[in-house]
């Protein structure tokens, strides 16, 4: 029983990062119909930029963590102003070659700057356990359960209530009609590369902290492609909660069946899962198919 | 005062839309643009809304000028700023938005903040259905209700002059009625100049002070909608055309004889 709380906290914490990483994914995704497969290496170079911050500059984690967020809002706005904004009109399979050439740029620059070696972060939250009855939480868990949950509220304040979110939902749902009452789709487009860069950053610092940092952090982008498939792909609340899911569906995997089945088998479920629910519900768990009169 | 002159339009560097359009919306007036479809009556109104672009269209030729202004070239964004506001063919109200909501995107390149919500209660002056759904998805409600939603988002950038595309376009005749005193009203009581296109010349010329006639990408006619309404020729030529199809041999036959008569 305590086995199995574990595993599922442990799911729920690695599962709120996929949330976040994934939300960002989304908004690009009903912003332009762009499918970003670059975003595993933002969260990749967010996480260095931080881990040098701190590791190398002896920055203060606060204060890096907060770098690194301004560091990868430039990153997202640079990318899509270079690589995004002159096809704006392309096709688009265009746009999805345009960011798979992108994330190999990305690991490229990040293998020459920081190699191959996992690296990890100088402890920065307390190392004694939280016991909570017969479970043990590490406070780097609470802690990157705490934030994620924090950016996610925010987000959904910011979404429902500001000018920015009635913009960035208004320009989702129809790009021409967002143009004529004099919103500048351009910058939405830009605002949105901005934040899905941010909060990548924030999933890979979290992660970095959790696991260390190296190449295979960037697999991150191709796990959450199933959660963002699984929500349906322009559902925002979706999203968050396939994250959820393949977090703790991907740790109860890597505690039950994997002693028994051999390993991988963790990175392997997201995508069999996808494909069973897919076959049941084509739209995903909350893919609209535009409304309908009733 | 806006004013086109001799405005040509082509697509994707190939397709010739509208070829020396020329026309004036004086300040508090309204005129109306009238024409079949396919003539380019849509193609004008995102031709002064900077709309064109985005759907691969450019000015070739021309200019474009509101109050003494060159607006040719500038960003839709800058347009709206500029007191331009073009309700689109087809109401493309914001479906996954409440209605509140959507007036709220109206107001998007204010800057007088303080005064929106007073903005959103005129809305409902001039459409008080609007009021009783304003928390409903948008996307739910009716061709005609989202019609008023689509000129209720106009309001609210309060804009010194109003485009409107076929605003009876798939709407009940008896609605398409009041949404037409509705336009008239707004006219009077806001000032606002408005440019209608429509197909629908009779309920057009309803409310207009005067009118153009837009056949193939060419303006064919023009006149002060008293004269235009007591010319025999243009009744029979014009008042219930939009009835007949498309590429109907009698449309081409009167086509002919109004540019003789012009
Ligand atoms: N996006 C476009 N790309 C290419 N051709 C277009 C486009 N939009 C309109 N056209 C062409 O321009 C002409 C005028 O169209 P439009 O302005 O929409 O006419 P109307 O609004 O009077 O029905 C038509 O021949 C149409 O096929
Ligand atoms: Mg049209």
């Amino acid at each position: 029983m305590g086995f199995l709380l574990q595993m599922i906290i442990t799911g729920v914490v690695v599962g709120s990062i996929y949330a976040l990483v994934a939300l960002g994914f989304v908004l690009i995704y009903r912003a332009s119909g762009a499918l970003n497969l670059a975003n595993g290496e933002f969260v990749l170079i967010g996480s260095y930029i931080c881990l040098t911050l701190v590791a190398v500059y002896q920055i203060p984690f606060i204060f890096a963590f907060l770098l690194t967020l301004v560091f990868n809002v430039l990153l997202g706005m640079i990318v899509e102003r270079v690589v995004l904004r002159p096809l704006i009109n392309a096709p688009t399979i265009s746009v999805i070659m345009a960011t798979i050439g992108l994330s190999s740029l990305l690991a490229g620059f990040a293998h020459m700057i920081w190699g191959y070696q996992t690296q990890s972060y100088p402890p920065v939250f307390p190392s004694t356990p939280i016991r909570m009855g017969e479970i043990i939480i590490s406070p780097v868990y609470l802690w990157s359960f705490i934030i994620v949950i924090i950016m996610l509220i925010l987000f959904g304040l910011l979404f429902k209530y500001s000018k920015l979110g009635l913009a960035m939902r208004a320009v989702a749902d129809d790009q021409m009609a967002a143009s004529s009452v004099g919103i500048s789709v351009k910058n939405v487009y830009l605002i949105t590369w901005g934040f899905a860069s941010l909060v990548a950053a924030v999933g890979g610092v979290l992660l970095g902290n959790i696991n260390g940092v190296d190449a295979t952090m960037a697999t991150i982008g191709l796990t959450v492609l199933p959660v963002v498939i699984l929500g349906g792909l322009d559902s925002i609340l979706g999203a968050i909660v396939a994250g959820f899911l393949v977090g703790i569906i991907q740790n109860l995997t890597a505690g039950y069946l994997e002693p028994i089945l051999g390993g991988g088998l963790k990175e392997v479920i997201p995508f069999i899962i996808v494909t069973l629910i897919l076959m049941i519900k084509p739209h995903g768990l909350f893919g609209k198919g535009g409304i309908e009169r009733v | 005062m806006l004013r086109i002159n001799n405005v040509e339009v082509v697509y994707n560097k190939s397709i010739l839309a509208i070829r020396g359009v020329s026309l004036e919306v004086p300040d508090g007036k309204i005129v109306a643009l009238l024409g079949s479809n396919g003539a380019g009556k849509s193609t004008t109104l995102k031709a002064i809304s900077g709309l064109l672009k985005q759907e691969g269209g450019a000015i070739t030729e021309g200019t474009i000028e509101f109050e003494k202004e060159q607006i040719h070239g500038m960003d839709p964004d800058k347009i709206v700023e500029k007191g331009i506001f073009q309700c689109i063919e087809g109401r493309r109200v914001f479906t996954h938005l409440t209605v509140e909501e959507n007036l709220l995107t109206g107001a998007y390149t204010r800057k007088d903040r303080k005064n929106i919500p007073d903005d959103i209660e005129r809305v409902y002056h001039y459409f008080p259905k609007l009021k009783m759904l304003r928390k409903k998805l948008s996307g739910l409600l009716s061709g005609g209700e989202q019609q008023m939603l689509a000129i209720g988002r106009g309001i609210m950038a309060r804009p010194k002059i109003l485009l409107l595309d076929e605003p009876s376009l798939g709407i009940a005749p008896l609605l398409v009625k009041e949404i037409f005193e509705n336009i008239k009203q707004i006219n009077t009581e806001e000032g606002t100049s408005i440019l209608v296109v429509e197909q629908n010349a009779n309920i057009a010329l309803s409310i207009a002070d005067y009118a153009y006639v837009l056949e193939n990408g060419r303006i064919v006619m023009q006149g002060s909608v008293d004269k235009l309404l007591s010319d025999e020729s243009v009744k029979a030529a014009y008042l219930g055309f939009d009835k007949k199809e498309k590429g109907d041999i009698r449309e081409v036959k009167s086509y002919k004889k109004i540019k003789r008569f012009v």
